[in-house]
């Protein structure tokens, strides 16, 4: 019950932000938010992986970019010369691929962002398996440098790919219909309409992963952190939940890449960057490991905050300093720090 | 047809020599603490940076010397305010933090020294001098390479093996408790091998200046391969980093040949997966003594 009223009050707190602006007529506050809210999934997704499962990823934002270029190639390319071939008319008859024109008038067939959905999906799925099950056998170092290896394999493949518009990355993304009058894309019309999309996919986000927390699952998961013996002495299959917890935050992750590239029409090489799996796991290490709340907080505000650019010329080095510092003096995140301190103050007060 | 391989030959070699040298910058600071020090390539870039900044006012080796010091003053720095007062701090926290370390010095880097490529000025002639090597023309910097590094690795190998603090050092990553029973003081040990690392790197990124030039960004892909030539010699095994960093040198060196130049990161970073999925104690390493190591 507890959980349905903070997802609750997270639903109150997104719409009282967007009456706020709008009667404010600071509508543009919602953009960042927008994004923010999108790398948010990432960062909830890999708080489940490292603070419930315990197992660190430094290549979080390859599955980002394997969801934001499939929908990006998928969606922008262009059907017209295969209209003879049968599989392209089905899918015209089934309204899967889109007749319209480009920006120089030329005529454009182009696939639903429904199949590039489904297609990122498919392709994350099978890329986190094909590399989950021999990556998640590794422990500390080696588990940290396979998944940063995996990661810097995926920038480097963007960026020296013709497909993929090498540095220049892809762009002419179009606008993602989920239904008429609702899509995911830019435009000052499309703002509030985009800002909800993103919330709504982030709470039902949270809504699953608190669920599966409290579930069989999240036990098996909690005990597997504890001593991977005894959760495997008790019969729990440790190698299928990790997997398992792997492939779902690789979802989350390319899932947001999708929506962040319908968002802003094209993907760029530097959204696979090392640093940017870095930043993700700064968030998840500041919010308190096995805290989805807390990544959830710290990953608006800190994406919010870098993406207005309060940071300036600061920015990665201002995340870096948030690891160390985290990490030397509060590793088990900040609210829970600051809580038992409280805490501990509260206690010698009623002692006295 | 021979001298194209004699030169291919020779640059793998070259850029393997680097690797080898980053991958036992990782094994002194692992065989001493069981950390993987992700700042490792940050090193090589701050001693090049710092080298090429004094070589303005200051003679070529004396610019090199302190670099070197200045970079294992850093180290020192590193490991006395972020790593020496942690109590038995776990393994993730130690890669965030030193990841974090990684990242600090090179935004640093890049607030001193901007984002133009540097390089120090060759050791002895200039960009257009040669050698000829079995009728390949090679520049005289890369026997410079070649030749630092064997000569730290030997210096490393009599350091280890002959001298008490070689030794000391040694006893205490075999066994802190009871080296600190032997009366050595095991922090101090740790701080010297961050110091003795630091060093390593510098020198390294000041010999290899002059042929790969120096920017602030250049420490996180010799990092990387340094990691990859450390595992795949087996984590803690100096001189069998000497012998798989050739080996990765040379594989770079060649796939150029048949493959698209912005792959060629790809290489080293695939080879390190696979002997990670496959025999993670490295290409030289005693399973056995594999699997007892903490990680």
């Amino acid at each position: 019950m507890k959980r349905y009223i903070s997802i609750l009050s997270l639903a109150a707190v997104v719409a009282v932000i967007q009456l706020g602006s709008t009667l404010c007529g600071r509508e543009y506050y919602l953009t960042q938010l927008t994004m923010a809210a999108y790398y948010s999934l990432v960062a909830v997704g890999l708080c489940m992986l490292m603070g419930y499962a315990g197992q660190i990823s430094l290549g979080h934002a390859a599955f980002f970019a394997i969801g934001g270029y499939t929908t990006a190639v998928l969606t922008t390319m262009n059907l017209q010369a295969h209209t003879s071939s049968r599989i392209v008319s089905l899918l015209v008859q089934c309204g899967l691929a889109k007749p319209g024109t480009d920006l120089y008038g030329v005529a454009q067939l182009s696939l639903s962002p429904w199949i590039a959905l489904g297609g990122a999906g498919i392709i994350t799925v099978v890329i986190a398996i094909i590399i989950g099950i021999p990556v998640l056998k590794l422990k500390g170092h080696y588990l940290a440098m396979a998944t940063l290896g995996f990661g810097i394999i995926v920038y480097r493949i963007t960026l020296g790919t013709g497909l993929f518009g090498q540095a220049d990355g892809i762009s002419g993304v179009p606008q993602f219909t989920i239904v008429p009058g609702i899509a995911i894309g830019g435009g000052f019309a499309n703002k509030v309409i985009n800002y909800y999309i993103a919330w709504v996919m982030v709470i039902c986000g949270m809504l699953l992963l608190l669920n599966l927390i409290d579930s069989r699952v999240g036990r098996a998961l909690k005990s597997i952190h504890g001593s991977e013996e005894a959760a495997s002495a008790i019969g729990i299959h440790i190698p299928r939940y990790k997997l398992m917890v792997f492939i779902i935050s690789a979802l989350f992750a390319s899932l947001a890449g999708v929506c962040l590239t319908h968002y802003n029409g094209g993907i760029g090489p530097s959204e696979a960057g090392v640093m940017k799996s870095v930043r993700y796991v700064a968030i998840v290490a500041v919010g308190g490991m096995a805290n989805l709340w807390g990544t959830l907080i710290m990953s608006v505000l800190l994406n919010y905050l870098s993406l207005r650019g309060y940071f300036g010329s600061y920015d990665d080095a201002v995340f870096g300093a948030i690891l160390i510092g985290i990490m030397l003096f509060a590793p088990d995140g900040i609210i829970k720090t600051i809580r038992t301190k409280v805490e501990a103050r509260v206690k010698v007060k009623v002692r006295e | 047809m021979l001298e194209q391989t004699v030169q291919y030959i020779l640059s793998g070699l070259t850029i393997g020599s680097i690797y080898a040298i980053a991958a036992i910058g990782y094994n002194i600071i692992y065989n001493a603490t069981g950390i993987i020090n992700f700042a490792q390539g940050e090193f090589i870039m701050v001693g090049a940076m710092t080298a090429i900044t004094l070589s303005a006012f200051l003679p070529l080796p004396l610019a090199i010397l302190f670099a070197v010091i200045i970079t294992a003053l850093l180290g020192a720095l590193i490991e006395i305010c972020c790593i020496r007062w942690l109590d038995r701090p776990s393994v993730l926290r130690m890669i965030i933090i030193t990841i974090g370390l990684s990242i600090l010095i090179r935004e640093a880097a890049l607030h001193i020294w901007d984002e133009k490529v540097r390089s120090l000025r060759f050791f002895t002639g200039n960009e257009v001098s040669s050698v000829s090597v079995f009728g390949a023309h090679i520049s005289p910097q890369v026997l410079w390479v070649l030749g630092i590094c064997a000569l730290i690795v030997v210096l490393l190998n009599v350091f280890f093996k002959y001298t008490l603090t070689g030794r000391s050092i040694r006893a205490c990553s075999s066994d802190k408790m009871a080296a600190s029973l032997c009366g050595i003081n095991t922090r101090n040990m740790v701080t010297l091998s961050f110091m003795l690392s630091g060093a390593i790197g510098a020198l390294a990124g000041c010999v290899i200046s002059p042929i790969t030039q120096t920017q602030y960004d250049c420490g996180t892909h010799l990092a990387i391969k340094g990691f990859a030539v450390a595992v795949f010699g087996g984590l803690g095994n100096s001189m069998a980093a000497v012998a798989a960093g050739l080996i990765v040198g040379l594989l770079e060196t060649f796939s150029i040949t048949v493959m698209p130049l912005a792959y060629t990161d790809a290489i080293s970073i695939a080879i390190l997966l696979l002997v990670l999925f496959f025999r993670p104690s490295g290409l030289f390493g005693n399973r056995e003594a594999g699997r007892l190591k903490e990680f």
